[in-house]
């Protein structure tokens, strides 16, 4: 069986030690190479939090002010570095808090490791105080889930838990540890797992299927890559360059692709779905093979099924034999890890410009450019727009941050115009489209690439569903730059209310706090942008500063996001306006 | 939309608690009712057999089965139509043991229906009957006009017809 373990960071240990199943727990976590953990204590969990207390110089504990956002900074410091994220929470509340991070990690294939302690064994089902089922709770939303009742299994347990995390499509997994098991005393030694006989994480590749990929792509008038996460969680970036490259295929990409290749590359053709470009959306049903990588046809990326891309030959390059035919039947499917068959796959290639083919592109961007770009990024009425802040932070970043977005308007906007010249610089919940994931992803962003400038853009709706971690920036001091893009609305639901729903604009305005007087609460620098004319210098304050920032920008109030796919229409029915 | 048929599932797994739930939430989120599941050892120490049957188009147990192999305690699963497998079910029947000796009727249906008396005591005695779902359902049917006391039905267990290639799948991990 192939198998993709984790890249050894940390040597097995060599010797047995009679220790407490707490202090394996902190054991097994520094031999998985762990460096730092979000979460927050309680009483199931307080043995464990003792030894964090005791190995504070090899292991950082960050406390973050609720257990969702210790998932979502487990989950940022994942997707910024590749490593698995880590979240510890105790019984009951602490558990079930974890949930929606949990589920934003699982549906967007993030490695984490949740940890939480449960009652003790004896009182498993019997209702006690904090007792809560997190193991069937979780179930649905984990890649894979265990109760340990006994000291002796928790080195395997964490072991697996790190292993399936990261291994084939990664995912979140979740370890409930009961607090006897946490107390008792055992010999401990640890060994990283390095294969489990009822999983395969990598599919082996099939030869023929990668070269009747390669012949469908030779042969191809009118090919479209469109590319997703697959890519980045492949660390494939450099063989899906070379491929695209060689063949001259016009690339698209999904919410979660972003970044994999820079955004100013001459085959980056743009963003597909809902919210995406115009030409990769129109011209999706006008190619003739469709070369799908590492991305999973969602329904925000492939509108109507019905009128999906059904002239085109479909070549899918995926690691999960599951998602293959599940939405779009494909004519060829090539399994495996994305690294290993887009290299496999160049070879087979033949070179190509396709040049009038990407002319299409060009002319349709034109269009784009004229009827929506331009008005986004250079707006002659007197109201500020989301996109002119991201254009400013393109400039003074020079697109090298790490962009974090949140859910809404503000998100489709930061995707659309951020510059990305770095893979693993679009950090945002695409699956499950959970508000409130920025501002603590963008903790643990920061922390997970210290040396990168990590920017969260929010809007005034999510921001204020997390933003008790402001708190953790506070005591932590994470340099993180916080964008508030306010609109005094729930935009996108207000969009849809105007476009679908005859502006009943019910329960969308929102009425704030003073957002600056918080921050500063907190003591983060802050400062509030209401005219175009201070953008600019507000901007390079925050990039400059060295601390944590917080910058609000007061924008337009009933901007929409355009293009837009409406749900049910076809991707070429892409509304501009 | 394609015909819904029956199809019998077999899944060979490790023996982990919780399993049960991670497979069933695969039918539950979709609304997809179970019509029979069980549970047993398999023919391979140390690893469990499942049978499930379900009432599902082709193109959806395909996805169905795509989803219980990505689980990652899961070995291996199939899906056979009633044609490619030879399957059981088996009942009891509990009844009056008045009616035993007074209607010779119903000792003539469980010699016809090829089923079993478990046990007779004053007060009860226990039919058993394995077959197809169908003899089941027949024999039910010409007990029920007696009174039945209590009657249950296991789910169905299979075999296929065709060699399962599951063993050399675990000797390959094993090498």
């Amino acid at each position: 069986m192939e198998t993709q373990a984790v890249k050894p960071q940390e040597q097995d240990t060599k010797k047995t030690i009679h220790i407490s199943g707490s202090e394996a727990v902190v054991r097994s976590l520094i031999a998985e190479g762990v460096d730092v953990l979000y979460g927050y204590p309680g009483g199931a969990i307080m043995p464990v939090y003792d030894e964090l207390y005791k190995f504070q110089d090899q292991i950082q504990h960050v406390l973050t002010r609720h257990e969702q956002g210790a998932t979502h900074s487990a989950q940022g410091y994942a997707r910024i570095s590749g490593k698995v994220g880590v979240a510890m929470a105790t019984s009951g509340p602490g558990a079930t808090n974890l949930i929606t991070g949990i589920a934003d990690a699982q549906i967007d294939s993030t490695p984490m490791v949740c940890i939480t302690g449960q009652v003790g064994s004896h009182l498993l089902g019997t209702d006690a105080f904090q007792e809560t089922d997190i193991v069937g709770i979780s179930t649905p939303v984990t890649k894979w889930n265990t109760q340990v009742t006994k000291a002796s299994e928790i080195p395997e347990a964490i072991a697996k838990a790190f292993y399936i995390a990261k291994s084939g499509r990664p995912g979140p997994v979740l370890i409930d540890i009961t607090k006897d098991a946490q107390f008792e005393t055992f010999d401990f030694e640890y060994k990283k797992c390095k294969g489990i006989r009822s999983y395969t994480p990598t599919p082996k590749t099939n030869t023929e299927t990668l070269q009747a990929a390669a012949a469908l792509i030779n042969n191809a008038k009118k090919p479209l890559v469109v590319w997703g996460q697959g890519v980045v969680l492949g660390e494939a970036e450099a063989e899906f360059k070379a491929v695209i490259e060689k063949a001259g295929l016009p690339s698209a990409w999904t919410i979660l692709g972003a970044s994999a290749l820079p955004t100013t590359h001459d085959l980056n053709v743009g963003m597909v779905g809902m919210h995406g470009n115009y030409a990769p959306n129109v011209l999706t049903n006008e190619c003739d093979v469709l070369i799908a990588i590492g991305m999973r046809f969602d329904d925000r990326v492939t509108g109507d099924l019905s009128r999906y891309a059904k002239q085109a030959k479909i070549v899918h390059f995926e690691i999960d034999p599951a998602e293959v035919d599940k939405n779009v039947k494909t004519e060829v499917a090539v399994l495996g890890n994305s690294k290993t068959t887009l290299a496999e796959l160049l070879p087979l290639l033949k070179e190509n410009t396709h040049t009038n083919w990407h002319q299409k592109f060009k002319d349709l961007y034109a269009v784009e450019y004229e009827k929506v770009i331009q008005h986004d990024l250079h707006p002659t009425k007197e109201g500020l727009t989301m996109g002119e802040v991201l254009k400013e932070i393109n400039i003074q970043s020079k697109g090298n941050a790490a962009i974090v977005s949140d859910v809404g308007q503000h998100q489709m906007v930061a995707c659309r115009y951020a510059e990305f010249n770095k893979t693993k610089s679009n950090i945002t919940s695409g699956g499950l489209g959970t508000m409130g994931f920025a501002l603590p992803a963008a903790i643990g962003a920061k922390m997970g690439a210290p040396e990168r400038d990590v920017v969260a853009i929010i809007g005034d709706g999510g921001y204020q569903m997390t933003i008790q971690e402001l708190g953790t920036i506070f005591q932590t001091k994470v340099p993180v730059k916080i964008v508030v893009l306010n609109n005094e609305f729930l935009g996108m639901v207000r969009q849809w209310q105007q476009l679908f729903f005859d502006k009943r604009y019910a329960s969308t305005e929102i009425q704030n706090p003073d957002f600056v007087a918080i921050a500063k609460g907190y003591s983060i620098e802050a400062q509030k942008v209401t005219k175009r004319g201070d953008l600019k210098e507000a901007v390079k304050d925050m990039m400059a500063c060295k601390d944590a920032y917080f910058l609000e920008v007061a924008v337009e109030k009933e901007d929409n996001v355009f293009p837009m796919i409406p749900t049910g229409a076809s991707v070429s029915d892409i509304r501009l306006s | 939309m394609s015909e819904h048929i029956l199809y019998t599932i077999s899944i060979y797994t490790e023996n982990n608690i919780g399993l049960l739930n991670r497979i069933s939430a695969i039918f539950q989120r979709r609304h997809i009712n179970i019509e029979s599941i069980n549970s047993s050892v398999s023919e391979i120490e140390g690893v469990s057999r499942w049978t499930i049957v379900v009432k599902l188009s082709e193109e959806q147990m395909k996805k169905i089965i795509g989803q219980i192999e990505k689980q990652v305690e899961v070995i291996k699963a199939y899906y056979h139509t009633d044609e490619e497998t030879i399957y059981q079910e088996s009942c009891l029947f509990k009844i009056k043991s008045d009616l035993l000796f007074e209607e010779r009727k119903i000792q003539n249906i469980i010699k016809e229906s090829n089923s079993r008396i478990v046990t007779v005591n004053k007060a009860f005695f226990v039919i058993e009957k394995s077959g197809m779902k169908n003899e089941i359902e027949l024999l039910h049917r010409e007990l029920q006009p007696f009174g039945i006391m209590q009657f249950v039905r296991a789910g169905r267990i299979a075999v296929t017809k065709q060699p399962m290639e599951i063993s050399q799948l675990l000797k390959a991990f094993n090498a």
